[in-house]
């Protein structure tokens, strides 16, 4: 019964740990790996003019709706213009506005936008009301509707038939009716709206860039957006491809052009596009503050830089701690104090390795001589350990100033050792060196250097660190393992050996 | 490696992680650790319920009665100077007698009245108990060993271990000095262990560190073979040792005064498992045996009966 509990705490405090760690990941996209890097395009609108003599009001139409891209961020250079930005009916507008200016003006947009397939299209539109067009017009669509439509099962394949016929321009009798020579796509787009308006289904052309690896201007292109009843399909008026080019970014849709001026002439709109690589954990945070979502100003990137740093450090403690069950519990290595070897191999992280365990045996080394010479005073206990650490204390800061002289950094980051722990283990270790003799002494004293290397080198796991900060309810599952760990009664590695008289002696 | 730990399991070794989960911490309640922590308190809780303990001659606690010491051994050239936090025989010295103002120990070493001071003083700040903490340090009487381990140790007091399990001793074995363990009964300074039978009180083999030895490696005596006198109130002291103490698992430290015969040393909450070397025996098999078959609520002397019949070397298999 009692084994039930401890099992059902495990398994209550794995899954916890799991569906955390799960829905952090899927759900609000945190990375999994340390310096993860997430695709961002910034795209730039510069909106250029002449100012009139009076008030100008210039109106840039902005992203608003962009299925499989989602907005990072934004923002306006507009040098003593007033700013508003509203959502119209066509979608969202920028206005600016000054009561008067002089010389040709330049106002920008900036967005970054990040692919984010979760972004779907509004909803169900209404049914178009027919167009208004003259007896002739209305004839020549009625029978281009009705050729296209002989030649079509639903709305998919009639609006590529109907592309087709459009495109193909003066061959078609209908269709060279409604257009000028040399027409562009998007008067090509814009005329299926008109006609798909007639045929009762719902269209509208969109306007959008292509986001590109190379940096420099780009046009915007159109596409038809038809609706089937269900969803939104898409169709480039050009090549008559079906389907929303996983690169497009939509910017605007209806009819007008991407800007107007009140007040103002020679206007000119550039578009660019820029690649970049941001890291993947500033593009969830920000995401998360535009969600309103909590997780992240729970989470500990919420605190001040500093502190989080100490908090990576700290949140590796239990891993480092975990290392040092199995090592005792499966393995049998015998240390001086319980957690000290996690302690010195926190200190290891700025000494490195090799250092750190040069270091810290010159030290001890150094200190036990120290310790062996105090013996012979007959110093009381207190006084005598306030000894030890003294020396220590004097010993790192000589070994210090030693390795400056030398140029040998590593020596420097010396002053990170615990130096309370390590006169502590100098006074245990010489306690055992002197009652159990000096092979246990030293057999300790390895010991507790070999756990401290291995709880550094654990912890010293990049991708380890990030998902220990990342992710801190993943250390419910450390919890969960040393509630198993705990339980664990079987043989240690080094009682095979030590026991091993068991397995030569059965025979007589 | 799985054929070991195979081995050692049907052989019904226990292990630390066994000991530690399954009986330590199962049968020894931590309210009642300090009844045998301190040497002290085991040696009066043993002196009103009757047990045999060496004579105390004193206490010494505090900084300023170090210097009380001579007063305290004016009548006895010998005694020992035991922590009564020490563990593992740490800090224990043995006099054997005086030498002018020095005291002489057992192994020879003349010590003067400044290094006794010194360590006096280093186990009252506690160098020698678990976790450093104050300590005092018992005066007490010397035991003069029986003869009859002469030949197989090397100076000091042999002693015997018997590990009481809820009131029954499960496992006996007898600690040698020796050279290398400078005199100390202590198995992992290097004395010899060796297995006792519960049944006869006659000696086993023995076994240094992990290492089976059938003579002892000083005196070059065969171990084995020797018969343990007052076998019967050795387990009768180690079995009341329970109703002592409370603690279900513990091993009992016992000497054989020449004079005044079987003497509890001290007892130990987390008894060792080099006794299962000494013996050539798993634990695990008698335990499991005595958990299966025992009857819990009988006297020390039933208890004893049942042990003497039970685990009689060699302990076979537990049966269906």
């Amino acid at each position: 019964m009692n084994n039930r509990h401890l099992y059902t705490l495990t398994a209550a405090l794995t899954v916890l740990a799991l569906a955390l760690f799960a829905y952090k990941v899927r759900v609000l996209g945190f990375p999994l790996a340390p310096q993860e890097q997430t695709e961002v395009w910034n795209v730039e609108a510069s909106v250029n003019f002449d100012p009139g003599p009076a008030a100008v009001i210039a109106t840039l139409r902005i992203p608003g709706l962009t299925p499989g891209f989602s907005l990072l961020d934004e923002n306006f250079v507009s040098r003593g213009f007033g700013l508003t930005t509203r959502n119209a009916q066509a979608g969202r507008e920028a206005q600016w506005a000054v009561r008067q200016a002089s010389g040709r003006q330049a106002l920008y947009y900036r967005a970054l936008v990040y692919r984010d397939s979760r972004i779907a299209e509004d909803t169900t539109p209404p049914f178009p009301a027919p167009p208004v067009l003259d007896e002739p017009s209305r004839i020549a669509m009625e029978g281009l509707i009705a050729d296209v439509r002989r030649q079509s099962a639903d709305v998919a394949t009639f609006t590529a038939e109907l592309l087709r016929r459009i495109t193909a321009g003066e061959s078609d009798p209908y269709a060279s009716l409604f257009l000028r020579k040399e027409s562009t796509p998007a008067q090509h787009a814009k005329l299926a709206t008109v006609i798909l308006a007639g045929a009762q289904i719902p269209a509208r052309v969109a306007y959008g860039v292509r986001l590109r690896r190379e940096t420099g201007s780009v046009k915007a292109e159109p596409l038809l957006e038809v609706h089937d009843g269900v969803q939104w399909l898409y169709f480039d008026p050009q090549t008559r491809q079906q389907g929303l080019p996983p690169d497009f970014l939509i910017w605007w849709r209806g009819d007008d052009g991407i800007a107007s001026i009140e007040g103002g002439s020679n206007l000119e709109v550039e578009l660019a596009v820029q690649q970049n690589l941001l890291d993947s954990m500033l593009v969830t945070e920000r995401r998360a503050e535009r969600s309103g979502s909590h997780a992240v100003e729970f989470s500990l990137f919420s605190l001040p830089i500093a502190t989080q740093a100490v908090y990576s450090v700290l949140l590796m403690i239990p891993i480092g701690a975990l290392v040092i069950v199995l090592l005792r519990n499966f393995i049998g290595v015998k240390t001086f104090g319980t957690f000290m070897p996690v302690l010195v191999a926190l200190a290891f992280r700025e000494t490195l390795l090799l250092w750190g365990v040069a270091l810290f045996a010159v030290v001890v080394s150094l200190g036990l001589i120290v310790r062996f010479y105090l013996e012979r005073l007959r110093l009381l206990l207190v006084p005598r350990l306030t000894c030890v650490l003294t020396v220590v204390v004097l010993l790192m800061a000589g070994i210090s100033v030693l390795s400056q002289r030398l140029d040998l950094q590593p020596g420097l980051s010396i002053a990170l050792f615990p130096m309370v722990i390590i006169s502590m283990t100098i006074e245990r270790m010489s306690i055992v060196w002197e009652e159990r003799g000096a092979s246990e002494a030293v057999q300790e004293g390895v010991g507790s250097l070999l756990v401290a290397a291995v709880a550094y080198l654990v912890m010293g796991l990049k991708w380890l660190e990030h998902l220990a900060f990342v992710f801190p309810e993943l250390l419910l599952l450390v919890i969960a393992i040393t509630l198993i760990v705990g339980r664990y009664t079987g043989y240690r590695l080094l009682e095979l050996l030590r026991f091993k008289a068991f397995a030569q002696g059965r025979g007589p | 490696m799985f054929g070991r730990y195979r081995t050692l399991s049907s052989e019904g070794v226990l292990g630390l992680n066994r000991r530690n989960g399954d009986y330590i911490l199962k049968f020894n309640p931590r309210r009642r650790y300090p009844l045998v922590d301190d040497k002290l308190k085991t040696k009066r809780l043993a002196l009103e319920a009757g047990i045999a303990v060496p004579r105390l001659y004193g206490v010494i606690e505090t900084q300023r009665e170090i210097r009380s010491l001579p007063a305290i051994v004016r009548d006895h050239a010998e005694f020992v100077l035991k922590p009564a936090h020490g563990s593992a025989g740490d800090g224990i010295v043995v006099i054997s007698g005086r030498s002018g103002s020095r005291y002489r120990t057992i192994n020879g070493e003349l010590l003067d009245q400044g290094w006794l001071s010194h360590h006096l003083s280093n186990a009252i700040n506690g160098q020698f108990s678990l976790g450093g903490v104050q300590d005092v340090v018992i005066v007490e009487y010397m035991v003069h060993f029986t003869p009859l381990f002469e030949r197989i140790s090397y100076q000091g007091v042999p002693d015997i271990r018997v590990i009481v399990f809820r009131g029954f001793p499960v496992m006996a074995m007898v600690r040698l000095p020796t050279r290398a363990s400078r005199g100390k009964a202590n198995l992992h300074q290097g004395a010899v262990g060796a297995g006792i039978d519960i049944a006869s009180g006659i000696t086993l083999d023995g076994v240094v560190g992990t290492e089976v030895v059938t003579h002892h490696p000083d005196t070059t005596h065969a171990i084995s073979g020797v018969s343990v006198p007052d076998w019967d109130t050795i387990l009768d002291i180690s079995a009341r040792c329970y109703e002592l103490t409370g603690l279900g698992y513990i091993g009992v430290d016992i000497v054989l005064d020449r004079d005044l015969g079987p003497l509890v040393l001290e007892l130990n909450a987390r008894p060792g498992l080099a006794i299962q070397i000494a013996n050539r025996q798993g634990l695990l098999r008698r335990l499991e045996l005595c958990q299966a078959r025992a009857d819990f609520s009988a006297p020390p002397s039933q208890r004893v009966a049942f042990a003497k019949q039970a685990f009689a070397h060699p302990v076979g298999p537990v049966g269906p």
